[in-house]
């Protein structure tokens, strides 16, 4: 109260001194007056888009997860600032020799934040609501369960597969048992998507939440969706005032684990990298996502803590062999790898704590094969493969996207540049061909092939390979132009379906090595950690690898 | 009179129908779009098919079309494709920001505008003139969102004056009446929101007026000296009047034609200024919301329904003063 | 920041009640810019063709504001030219020098052998400002051209013409006068299906086609009724002779003045479009506009300069266009030709 009393006897202070045309004197009162913005237990943070809507199943984007994260909980869960699967809302969970069978023994005492207790029929009503989602409309926003699981009871997209989810019971109040069609390597990291959070079951018949109807040629999502999201998380839903660009979280007192330690939760929605670190200087938040890498060094001098989340993204630069016959040629795509100065690129143009990439995972992960092949930069030995493969003097058409700036990338324009330049020393042809992200790269790049080469890279959702290298490469796609290598696609597919946990890791490095020195359908670049900022006062907030980062155990002392 | 009335009109809705049409098929055959937006790095073959269908782009276009119009004869303009708000409610949620802003701007521009340039014409030729004229040259030249970064670096970073962006302080618990956040704050009588938000109206304000100040000046300036050269004034200095009679009845009085007409003309600069000076002080309004559906989100039904109303806007403004020759100009009616 | 060479204009203000006579369904908004183009316009009404024109070069080189402007333009343009020989490196060019300084959060600043040190990429930021000069002034001069080309056709074919083509197209420019010309440039981009430095060019000129069209129109129209065309008329020159020869070169000098104004504002709405993620998406071409939007706004902090010099540079010619498009439209007026 004492500091809005005294912010606004500024503002009026400050108008009028403005008025008089002789603004002199404010300055020193404005700097008492803004320290005491943070009151009490209300933690500010500043997030860079807005969110689709609070429903888990139906979203897939950071922002929109952010604050789902500290409403809702998954049955795994990630062990805070690493990728290492631990218990969620199931203490513990094993599977059966096969794969197929997975057994969670849930946590007791959980209650959603409707007070309705959370359990094995709870678990299960989950699964079975995606599994039977119906509509167009509602599967179609369903990204991460298709990615898991494959397919719906009933598909929509005539191209859609079966379904892997077969079915899930509740052999007592605290197991629930989850059938599946097939193993998958996914599992169990793919139980800790976001998306794939336990929401209340009476919450989401009482607010409609399958309903999501097409207006238009646009969605409308349910109001527990938009203004009753339950789940059970440390935080409840507090509310959405869209012309001010706030999410408001409250703390639940009744949460089963570590009870927040801040009463509110604030996100505010600021879209502009520099804007958000001005308002943290003026400490009107108390902690940003994705600060603009040019800007990290300076807040650090200036007492921010600027936490550098573990890479776990791969940014690399694709190469369609389809368009330009020479670049199915293995020696022309190892030319383009050895004239890549990538040392020089991480140097000057990425954030700090990035490492240049060997293959298209980071190390952390489960089937990175240390002898894989590496490419250092070596222009003559480039020249001399171009040579050999009478590719010398050849014109590559090179998309980038320019108006887009995402965790693993950026800057693109800033990079297709380099890259570019490095290419042209050693006599190929560049053709730079902009195309903006939303507006024609991904689908000319991913759809209709229409590119040389291209820059595009991905976060990771969960430690498994599967996520990063048979994303890219499980399947012949437009992309990359490489349905003549089936071979490449047979050994991901086995590798992903062995269920033994060394012969696992032996097949996956197997793939990574091949991948490296055989097949060289692309060429990694870099990984690089994205950072998240927070002021001197917060804190208990740990940095995640995946972005997940909660908020409950976060403290903001009042200075 | 009334067949000019009903002719018009019916030129109105033709015009209406010709472009909605055009707008819409045109930004359907663009490149990319809304399902690249929704899809992200995740999108697949059988994901676009999905979606595609979702959102009924599957369908022939002049059947979208006519699905689309439809709709719209029923008052709905479509859904944000991001959000899935109402297209009306995201544009009333924007349209009092930039009004706000614009208003402000507009009060200093006119504020500080029209006396300096009586000023300067008063001492036409001497320092201040000098000054003024200089100062208006330099405000027409400056790239406005360079400006705007130079003030919020200045007054928001180095000297904590201004908070840096947005249009009221975060966590600030104030009643939304009717989206004009000083209003509002009167209007509740939260008058520290009220003050909050004007506090954060001032720089962007500041940035905005600089062009329609350099204009009201530099049009005062010459219309005050125009006045000042006519024979009545001069009359009046001749029959012995005071000075400060002169100046307030006879030369601001008719000065004052030509600059009201000029700020008028200034409200369409003001709103294309509005999109940089938004962007600059991440201000929610029409000029952010413009930039968003077309860079970001390529929010379609948005960026639709925002070209449709502009020209709405337009064309009836166009109609209004049309019919007003109309009525005043006995020539136009026989044609 | 639009309207910005157009609006500068000092008014005649005895104009401004007969204007709405001669506005057949215009909007209030496009008023004064009419009555200001139509009253540039008469003024080459008056003969005198080749003696007008050294007439207004004699005023203008003695009026110290058009020199200025004058002398700003010139220097602007001789850089742009010898842009090769001024610069002292390739402005593409990397250098290992700077390279080795440059990290994502630090540019190198002033050093041996590079004035103002490196430009984002470890290029010479020095010489990437000169070779700017140059696609500067191709940005502008296209786009006043364009506009010009475009206003010219339809303006000279309203004005000789007249009657109902005169009324169908006026109506068209009127309707385009009144939008607020960054936002056109706006909606042209987005709905460009692909974003280079020509759509950027053409949506900078496509707002200045209204004006040129008016302008060239009024001209005409103005001097139809003239004595020196009354006279070819009646010695039986066609009707297209009398266009060509002698209506369109006297409708000139406004057309100048007034195209001198409109390279202001389109060095400007270039940049305001880059700003905005709009304009031309490739980082490598070295234009000022480019430079201040792109990496001026995202190296703010780090390396100012990167912002300053740019503006600077685009102020100064700005400012100097300017100077000179207006004292050029004052030494048209014929009310100062006494």
């Amino acid at each position: 109260m004492q500091a809005r009393g005294l912010r606004s006897a500024i503002a009026v202070a400050a108008v009028a001194v403005m008025a008089a045309g002789a603004a002199g004197c404010a300055a020193s009162d404005r700097e008492e007056g803004g320290e005491g913005t943070a009151s009490g237990g209300t933690f500010i943070f500043a997030g860079a888009g807005d969110p689709k809507n609070f429903d888990p199943i139906f979203n897939d984007d950071g922002e929109s997860f952010r604050p789902v994260r500290q409403m809702f909980e998954t049955l795994v869960t990630h062990k805070p600032g690493t990728a290492d699967v631990v218990g969620g809302l199931a203490e513990s969970w094993e599977h059966d020799a096969s794969g197929k069978v997975w057994t969670f023994k849930l946590r007791k005492n959980v209650k959603f934040h409707d007070g309705t207790a959370f359990n094995a029929a709870a678990v299960c009503y989950n699964f079975d609501r995606w599994y039977n989602m119906k509509g167009a409309a509602a599967q179609s926003q369903m990204l991460y369960y298709q990615d898991v699981f494959g397919g719906f009871a009933t598909n929509e997209a005539e191209t859609a597969g079966k379904s892997i989810y077969d079915k899930c019971e509740a052999k007592d109040e605290g197991t629930a048992v989850v059938s599946l069609n097939t193993y998958k390597g996914a599992f169990p990291g793919a139980f800790a998507l976001t998306s794939l959070s336990i929401a209340s079951p009476e919450a989401l018949k009482k607010y409609d939440a399958d309903k999501v109807t097409q207006s238009g040629d646009s969605f409308e999502y349910s109001a527990f969706a938009n203004t009753n999201p339950v789940g059970t998380g440390p935080f409840t839903f507090g509310g959405w005032d869209k012309a001010k660009n706030e999410i408001t979280l409250n703390r639940y007192a009744d949460y089963w684990g570590d009870k927040a330690k801040v009463d509110k939760v604030i996100i505010k929605v600021i879209k502009d990298e520099t804007t958000r670190k001005q308002e943290l200087r003026a400490g009107t938040v108390q902690g940003i996502d994705f600060p603009a890498p040019a800007d990290r060094k300076a807040l650090e001098t200036e007492g921010f803590q600027v936490l550098n989340r573990p890479a776990f993204n791969i940014l690399y630069l694709g190469i369609n062999q389809k368009n330009n016959p020479k670049l199915a040629d293995l020696r022309v795509r190892q030319a383009l790898a050895y004239a890549l100065n990538r040392e020089q690129l991480v140097q000057t143009k990425a954030p700090g704590g990035s490492s240049v990439a060997s293959q298209f995972l980071p190390d952390t992960v489960l089937g990175y094969a240390p002898d894989a092949q590496k490419y250092e930069f070596n222009p003559d030995k480039a020249k001399q493969l171009l040579k050999d493969a009478g590719a010398e003097g050849m014109t590559l058409n090179f998309y980038y996207p320019p108006d887009v700036s995402r965790p693993y990338m950026p800057n693109p324009q800033e990079i297709f540049t380099v890259l570019a330049n490095d290419l042209q020393a050693v006599g190929i042809k560049v053709n730079g061909v902009p195309r903006p992200w939303n507006g024609g790269f991904k689908d000319d790049v991913q759809q209709f092939g229409k590119h040389d080469l291209h820059i595009l890279g991905w976060t990771g959702d969960y430690n498994d390979p599967g996520n990063f290298v048979g994303t890219f490469f499980g399947r012949a796609k437009p992309e990359f132009g490489d349905e003549k290598m089936t071979d490449m696609f047979a050994a991901i597919t086995a590798a992903d379906a062995t269920v033994d946990e060394a012969g696992k890791k032996a097949a996956w490095e197997q793939v990574n090595r091949d991948i490296a020195s055989k097949w060289l359908p692309a060429i990694p670049v870099w990984h690089a950690p994205p950072a998240i900022v927070v002021t001197k006062d917060v804190k208990g907030l740990v940095a995640s690898p995946l972005t997940a980062e909660e908020f409950n155990t976060v403290t903001v002392s009042a200075s | 009179m009334l067949r000019v009335i009903v002719r018009r009109l019916l030129q109105l809705v033709v015009t209406l129908i010709a472009l909605t049409a055009l707008i819409f098929i045109w930004l359907r055959n663009l490149p990319g779009g809304p399902v690249d937006a929704l899809l992200g790095e995740r999108a697949t073959p059988e994901r676009r098919e999905l979606l595609t269908k979702a959102l009924g782009y599957d369908q022939p276009i002049l059947v979208q079309y006519g699905k689309f119009m439809q709709r719209m004869l029923t008052g709905d303009f479509g859904n944000s494709i991001r959000t899935g708000d109402s297209v009306v409610e995201v544009l009333g949620r924007s349209f009092p920001a930039t009004v706000e802003l614009a208003l402000a701007a507009m009060i200093i521009a006119v504020g500080l505008g029209i006396p300096l340039g009586y000023l300067a014409a008063r001492h036409r030729g001497r320092t201040l003139d000098n000054l003024t004229v200089g100062g208006t040259l330099l405000g027409i030249s400056i790239p406005i969102f360079f400006l705007g970064y130079l003030l919020k670096d200045v007054f928001t970073q180095n000297i904590h004056w201004f908070p840096p962006s947005g249009r009221i302080s975060t966590g600030l618990d104030n009643t939304n009446v009717t989206g004009f956040f000083v209003l509002d704050g009167l209007l509740t009588r939260e008058f520290d929101a009220s003050a909050d938000a004007l506090w954060h109206l001032i720089l962007p304000a500041v940035t905005l007026a600089t062009i329609p100040l350099a204009v009201i000046v530099r049009i005062t300036r010459a219309s005050v000296l125009d006045v000042l050269n006519e024979d009545f004034i001069r009359t009046a200095e001749a029959k012995g009047l005071r000075h400060r009679t002169i100046r307030g009845r006879h030369v601001l009085r008719n000065a004052l034609l030509p600059v009201v007409t000029t700020i008028g003309l200034q409200t369409g600069a003001l709103l294309a200024g509005a999109v940089l000076t938004e962007k600059v002080y991440n201000w929610g309004g029409l000029g952010t919301l413009i930039t968003d559906s077309i860079t970001g989100s390529r929010d379609y039904p948005v960026l639709q329904a925002l070209i449709l109303v502009a020209a709405l806007v337009f064309i009836v403004v166009n109609l209004l003063v049309d019919l007003s020759y109309a009525v005043i100009d006995p020539r136009v009616r026989v044609r | 920041m639009s309207e910005q060479g157009g609006n500068v204009s000092e008014p005649n203000t005895q104009d401004t009640g007969t204007s709405g006579m001669s506005g057949r369904g215009v909007t209030a908004l496009a008023e004064r810019k009419k009555a200001r183009l139509d009253e540039l316009a008469r003024a080459s009404a008056e003969p005198g063709g080749v003696s007008m024109f050294r007439d207004i070069v004699r005023r203008l080189s003695r009026n110290p504001v058009a020199v200025t402007g004058a002398v700003i333009v010139g220097l602007f343009v001789l850089v742009a030219i010898f842009a090769p020989l001024i610069a002292p490196h390739d402005p593409n060019q990397r250098f290992d020098q700077l390279l080795d300084g440059l990290t994502a959060d630090t540019i190198p600043g002033s050093q041996d052998g590079f004035v103002l040190g490196s430009d984002p990429l470890g290029r010479d930021f020095a010489s990437r400002l000169v070779y700017g000069a140059r696609q500067t002034l191709l940005v502008g001069v296209l786009a006043t051209l364009i506009g010009l080309a475009f206003g010219v056709v339809i303006g000279a074919i309203a004005g000789a013409f007249g009657g109902w083509v005169d009324v169908v197209l006026m109506r068209l420019t009127d309707v385009m006068l009144a939008l607020p010309g960054l936002l056109l440039a706006i909606t042209l981009v987005a709905l460009a299906s692909r974003s280079s430095q020509w759509t950027v060019i053409f949506a900078v000129s496509i707002v200045s086609v209204p004006i040129f069209a008016r302008l060239l129109r009024g001209a005409m129209l103005a001097q139809r009724e003239s004595d020196h065309v009354l006279a070819a008329r009646a010695l039986g020159v066609k009707e297209r002779a009398i266009v060509l020869r002698h209506m369109l070169p006297n409708s000139l000098t406004p057309v100048i003045a007034q195209a001198t104004l409109t390279f202001a504002v389109a060095i400007l709405e270039a940049a305001a479009l880059s700003f905005l993620g709009l304009g031309d998406p490739d980082i490598n071409r070295a234009e000022w506009g480019l430079m201040l939007g792109v990496d001026g706004q995202r190296y703010f902090e780090i390396r100012p300069e990167l912002a300053y010099f740019p503006a600077l540079a685009i102020i100064i010619v700005a400012l100097g266009f300017t100077l000179l498009g207006e004292a050029m439209r004052e030494a048209i007026d014929p009310k100062n030709r006494r």
